[in-house]
């Protein structure tokens, strides 16, 4: 086979597995930056009460592109990346099974995104309803370049369709023989799982978002009281797709994980087989929780209780991948590499994020924490520490192997104690404003906030810092780190992908390799 | 993180935060739930403290094991790693307790849940409406002469909030009228909305119910002590979502009957000051109140537009007067502009249409009167 | 690398997904009737259903008496003047009563409004059964004209002995411009309330 076109061909027409993980990645990478530079006006809005920077109306824009940048461009993108890249790798197959699909699933994703981007200067604004974009505020009150967000979030499904179709494809059809289900690395388990999520509902929320703009454009009631329509209908559906979709976040990151503790600790993983099982019971409960986002819109006592009974279900299989991961470290001989420190934080900061989460499945609490600055912290724990962290934590993980060179472990430590440090001053203050009283979404707020806000924001500013020293420490490792070709870059790294040389060869099993 | 860094950084925040005048008189750095005022609030209140409470025990426990595995298991003591990879009795254990704990949590909170959605008759109903940004207050009572309803708006001045002016106390969370309710009394609240989505939330009453438009929702609280509670909406609803705050003022029942028959008594008098005739400046400096609660927010502080149209030289201000008034009294299907009709009395809108008709350089140099508002309002 | 099993075997996969896919899309819209469903069996948002009640009769419930509260607003930008004739009712369940509400157009165009009710406490939708209301139809109404617009209901002898007040809330939406171009006048006429349990009293 040949090796890789030249120029920019080599990146439009991509359909080696590899060019397109690459795409991926550093595609996901430019929208963190988006997303995170739109959080740094949110911060710096919210450094001090009263309205400094940005109107009301603005910050409204800005928390809203903020969420939809960061989960549709930044984390999914980047966790469909890794499977890209590491997937066939790992199962021992040539390529993804449809290269074209894979090349066409990725390129809608930045015609996706420049039209969501471009509405901010159209007129009217970008879509300001925040990113749960609850009707009527997003119908009948929207600004019109609410179609355009209609039409990205339209592409963006498609996209993640294509892509989950691809991987539930390769894993089912291109494993190496001998490569039996209960032998993959648990990274394509999670993302195997994670694909059938996305394919169940994503479209839904294609649905909700058609409905929307029918609702829109074509004068139809499905949300709206006057035609005998419900507002609630809508957070129905949105939840239905949103519940699951956080797990599809939250996966694939307990996956890479999976991978880089046992690595770090010389150890097997705990537990593989409840693992495995534990993520398919996490999937399933993803599917009969969604009303616990709406605890407060005047549900029925039994819904209600149901609700808060299920939800509260997620604890023990969360819990008992918890546990593995601590009990892989158990008489481990444990050392902390950039990856591995990312991953210990994991742990801890995604199990502070699981624990808010229990407070908040218990309903009549949940009354006073819904649509507070807890829940805000609640889930930053869990996408920023739980995804982000992981997705850190991998690319340092295999950058030797992606790239033949070695990054520079002091940036890398740099790098995570800023991150962690800053991390925590944001987000750690958050549950005490939200206890206190502080609505989300506000652009400004009663004086007894203010010090936790400012340190909020100090916090924030220190954990975008931390991401230019990743940037620059990923840009320094292609172009200037210091050669590696051996095959294992750790230790006591399993999987096949630490049986081929550093730099990955363009082509890899071509043959399918021997599985012991 | 460093010591010294965190001392510095603790004087770094105190010296900035402190330059807000007036932060030294409210509570700071307040970390836990509001403490309620009604039973079932209070009940809330130790469901939240004990789940937080088992929550920092099984994260204590976790994080030790944690720390204890990473101190001791490392490579650089010499530790060789053991090779085990699973043992069912532990894994089943680790499944089974948290179920148990799990169950503990709920069997309280859901007796809480059940308390309420207690449906038991109340003393007294209240609708609240909410509305792009203002909340309605309705006292419904049988007597239609009796109905004392208001609409309850942010007071804080728009130069406290562009940093014009030192933000007081209550910076925020203050409105013109709040919500008066009798203590001891059990209020029910009907909650509904105008336009979007909003919630009704007063972290001491523990009661957040959403407003939706089209359907209504109820709850209800029994207040236990006098005071004045704030809270503010909880729901994204638009550019000012931060400015609709709550404040419940509970009386004691003497007080709260007096301002009830107070309110009363103001609400016929409007209705005889309809037919009064006003002068200018009367018409002109009420119009101004009014136009800060009702039309700022759209219009802009002179009149220059910003989401509604600038009034300032606009032809509907300064062109015929009962298109004018129509607009004001009757929206503008389609638009952001409401009908203020049913929203404001006939005073106030004959006031705040000559006040725009006269003010931001219009200089019509003509009145409206309530009873001009009166018979747009029966079309004559 | 595509030998003939794979891509057969890749076909068969995509296919099956993309239908998958297709039938999920479907199932977003399925959930519209199934929530009208749930709604009705559950009374989330105290939503009732918007049509005339068909089912038995009822048997006067001498022994309790339910308080009936109306409530009329507007939604958003509509001007009507809407209020309840009576605002409040006591009423035996099973009882079928005669009530009103009036309806102004203060503007000088023909429009058409739309009223949505909503029953609360939510448990209570599924015991508030209207036979007949100005709710099941859109109502057109010239510039300046005003109405009194009827409504029959009866509470249900079932209802759950806890609840003593039920709160019907009417919003009233401005459909000028959604309502069809030739409305028709759904004036309720006397036969059509003739026509309901109201007769059956006594």
């Amino acid at each position: 086979m040949a090796g890789p076109d030249k120029g920019f061909s080599r990146w439009l027409l991509a359909t080696n597995h590899k060019d397109i993980g690459i795409l991926y990645l550093w595609f996901s990478f430019a929208m963190f930056l988006l997303g995170g530079s739109f959080a740094m006006v949110i911060r710096a809005e919210l450094f001090q009460p009263g309205l400094q920077l940005v109107d009301p109306n603005f910050f409204n824009q800005m928390t809203t592109m903020h969420g939809l940048v960061m989960v549709f461009g930044a984390i999914m993108p980047a966790f469909v990346g890794l499977a890209n890249y590491m997937i066939p790798i790992m199962i021992g197959a040539p390529d993804m099974a449809l290269p074209r699909m894979n090349n066409l699933s990725f390129w809608i994703l930045p015609f996706a995104f420049a039209i969501l981007a471009s509405s901010l200067f159209m007129e009217g604004g970008a879509p300001n309803f925040g990113w749960t974009f609850y009707a009527p505020l997003s119908t009948t009150y929207a600004p019109p370049s609410v179609t355009f967000f209609i039409f990205g979030v339209h592409l963006m499904g498609i996209s993640s369709i294509m892509g989950a179709i691809n991987i539930v494809a390769t894993i089912f059809n291109l494993r190496a023989p001998g490569m039996t289900l209960m032998k993959m690395p648990l990274f394509v388990w999670t993302w195997l799982i994670t694909a059938f999520l996305l394919i169940a509902v994503m479209p839904v929320l294609a649905g909700a978002v058609t409905m929307m703009l029918m609702d829109i454009h074509f004068g139809t009631s499905f949300f709206s009281a006057a035609g005998g329509g419900d507002p609630v209908l809508f957070q129905h559906i949105f939840w239905f797709f949103g519940h699951p979709e956080v797990y599809i976040i939250i996966l694939p990151a307990f996956g890479v994980v999976s991978e880089i503790i046992p690595t770090f600790s010389r150890k097997p993983l705990f537990g593989y087989a409840s693992m495995v099982y534990a993520t398919a019971a996490i999937a399933f409960l993803s599917f009969i929780v969604w009303a616990h986002h709406m605890f407060t819109v005047g549900m029925p006592l039994v819904g209600e209780l149901y609700f808060m009974w299920a939800t509260m279900l997620i604890a023990v299989p969360t819990a008992a991948k918890v546990f593995n991961w601590i009990t892989t470290m158990f008489k481990g001989a444990l050392t902390f590499e950039t990856p591995m420190l990312f991953c210990i934080a994991f742990v801890f900061l995604f199990t502070l994020g699981g624990l808010t989460g229990l407070m908040l499945a218990i309903a009549p609490a949940d009354m006073q924490y819904h649509d507070s600055y807890f829940v805000v912290a609640h889930f930053h724990y869990t996408m920023v520490a739980g995804a982000i962290f992981s997705i850190s934590a991998s690319v340092y993980y295999w950058l030797p192997k992606w790239t033949g060179r070695m990054y520079n472990e002091t940036m890398g430590k740099v790098h995570f104690w800023i991150a962690f440090i800053g991390f925590n001053l944001t987000f750690f203050p958050q549950h005490f404003l939200g206890l206190a009283g502080m609505p989300r979404r506000i652009p400004d707020y009663s004086i007894q906030f203010a010090d936790f806000n400012m340190i909020s924001s100090i916090g924030a500013f220190t954990y975008g810092l931390a991401q230019l020293i990743f940037l620059f420490n990923i840009i320094r490792t292609i172009y200037f780190g210091e050669k590696t070709t051996e095959e294992q870059t750790w230790e006591s790294a399993r999987g096949l992908e630490w049986t081929l040389p550093s730099p990955l060869p363009f082509h890899t099993f071509e043959r399918p390799p021997a599985i012991k | 993180m460093t010591k010294k860094g965190i001392v510095a950084l603790s004087a770094l925040i105190s010296t900035l935060s402190l330059s807000l005048p007036g932060l030294a008189n409210v509570e700071r750095f307040e970390t836990n739930m509001t403490e309620s005022i009604t039973d079932v609030g209070k009940e809330i209140y130790d469901i939240h403290m004990l789940v937080f409470w088992i929550c920092v025990a099984a994260g204590i426990l976790v994080f030790l094991f944690m720390l204890y595995t990473i101190i001791k298991y490392r490579k650089s003591n010499g530790h060789k790693p053991a090779t085990f990879h699973e043992n069912t009795a532990v894994e089943i254990t680790w499944t089974v307790i948290p179920l148990i704990i799990l169950l503990g949590m709920a069997w309280p909170a859901s007796k809480t849940l059940i308390k309420i959605y207690d449906t038991s008759e109340a003393d007294m109903d209240i609708l609240i409406t909410g509305y792009q940004w203002k909340w309605r207050y309705e006292y419904l009572t049988n007597d239609e002469n009796d109905n004392v309803s208001f609409f309850s708006v942010l007071s804080t001045p728009q130069d406290e909030i562009h940093n014009i002016d030192p933000k007081n106390n209550n910076y925020l969370l203050e409105v013109d009228k709040p919500l008066v309710l009798p203590v001891n009394k059990k209020v029910r609240f009907l909650i509904t909305a105008n336009d979007v989505i909003h919630a009704w939330w007063v972290p001491a009453l523990a009661v957040k119910k959403d407003a939706i438009p089209g359907f209504v929702n109820e709850t209800w609280a029994t207040p236990k002590e006098t005071g004045i509670y704030r809270g503010q909406c909880a729901e994204l609803c638009g550019k000012d979502h931060g400015f609709m705050p709550i404040v419940v003022d509970i009386r004691s029942e003497e007080d709260f009957n007096a301002w009830l028959k107070e309110e009363q008594a103001k609400a016929a008098e409007i209705k005889a000051l309809t037919s009064k005739v006003f002068s200018m400046k009367e018409l002109y400096d009420e119009g101004e109140k009014v136009y800060q609660k009702a039309c700022l927010a759209c219009h802009g502080a002179n009149g220059e537009g910003g989401i509604g149209k600038a009034i300032a030289k606009s032809a509907i201000a300064m062109g015929d007067i009962n298109t004018h008034m129509d607009v004001i009294v009757n929206g503008v299907p389609g638009t952001a502009m409401q009908a203020f009709g049913s929203q404001l009395t006939d005073v106030e809108l004959a006031a705040v249409t000559t006040f725009q008709r006269n003010a931001f350089g219009n200089n019509m140099n003509e009145t409206v009167q309530p009873i001009d508002i009166y018979n747009l309002k029966q079309g004559q | 690398m595509d030998g003939d099993n794979n891509s057969k075997g890749n076909n068969n996969i995509v296919l099956k997904l993309s239908i998958t896919a297709l039938l999920m899309f479907g199932f977003g819209f399925a959930l519209v009737p199934l929530y009208d469903v749930f709604c009705e069996v559950t009374g989330i948002n105290g939503k009732t259903d918007n049509e005339r009640y068909q089912g038995k009769a009822f048997e006067k419930d001498i022994t309790r008496q339910i308080k009936v509260q109306f409530i009329a607003r507007n939604n958003d930008a509509m001007p009507w003047f809407f209020n309840p004739i009576e605002k409040t009712l006591t009423v035996n369940p099973g009882e079928s009563i005669l009530t009103y509400f009036h309806a102004k157009n203060p503007t000088l165009d023909r429009m058409v409004a739309q009223a949505i009710p909503s029953v609360s406490p939510g448990r209570a939708a599924n015991y508030f059964h209207k036979t007949a209301c100005f709710c099941f139809e859109q109502q057109p109404l010239d510039g300046l004209d005003s109405i009194k617009m009827p409504l029959i209901f009866v509470v249900d002898p079932d209802l759950p002995k806890d609840i003593k007040t039920i709160t019907l809330a009417y919003t009233l939406y401005d459909i000028t411009d959604k309502a069809a171009v030739e409305v028709k006048i759904t004036k309720l006429s006397q036969s059509s309330i003739n026509d309901s349990y109201l007769t059956r009293r006594d």
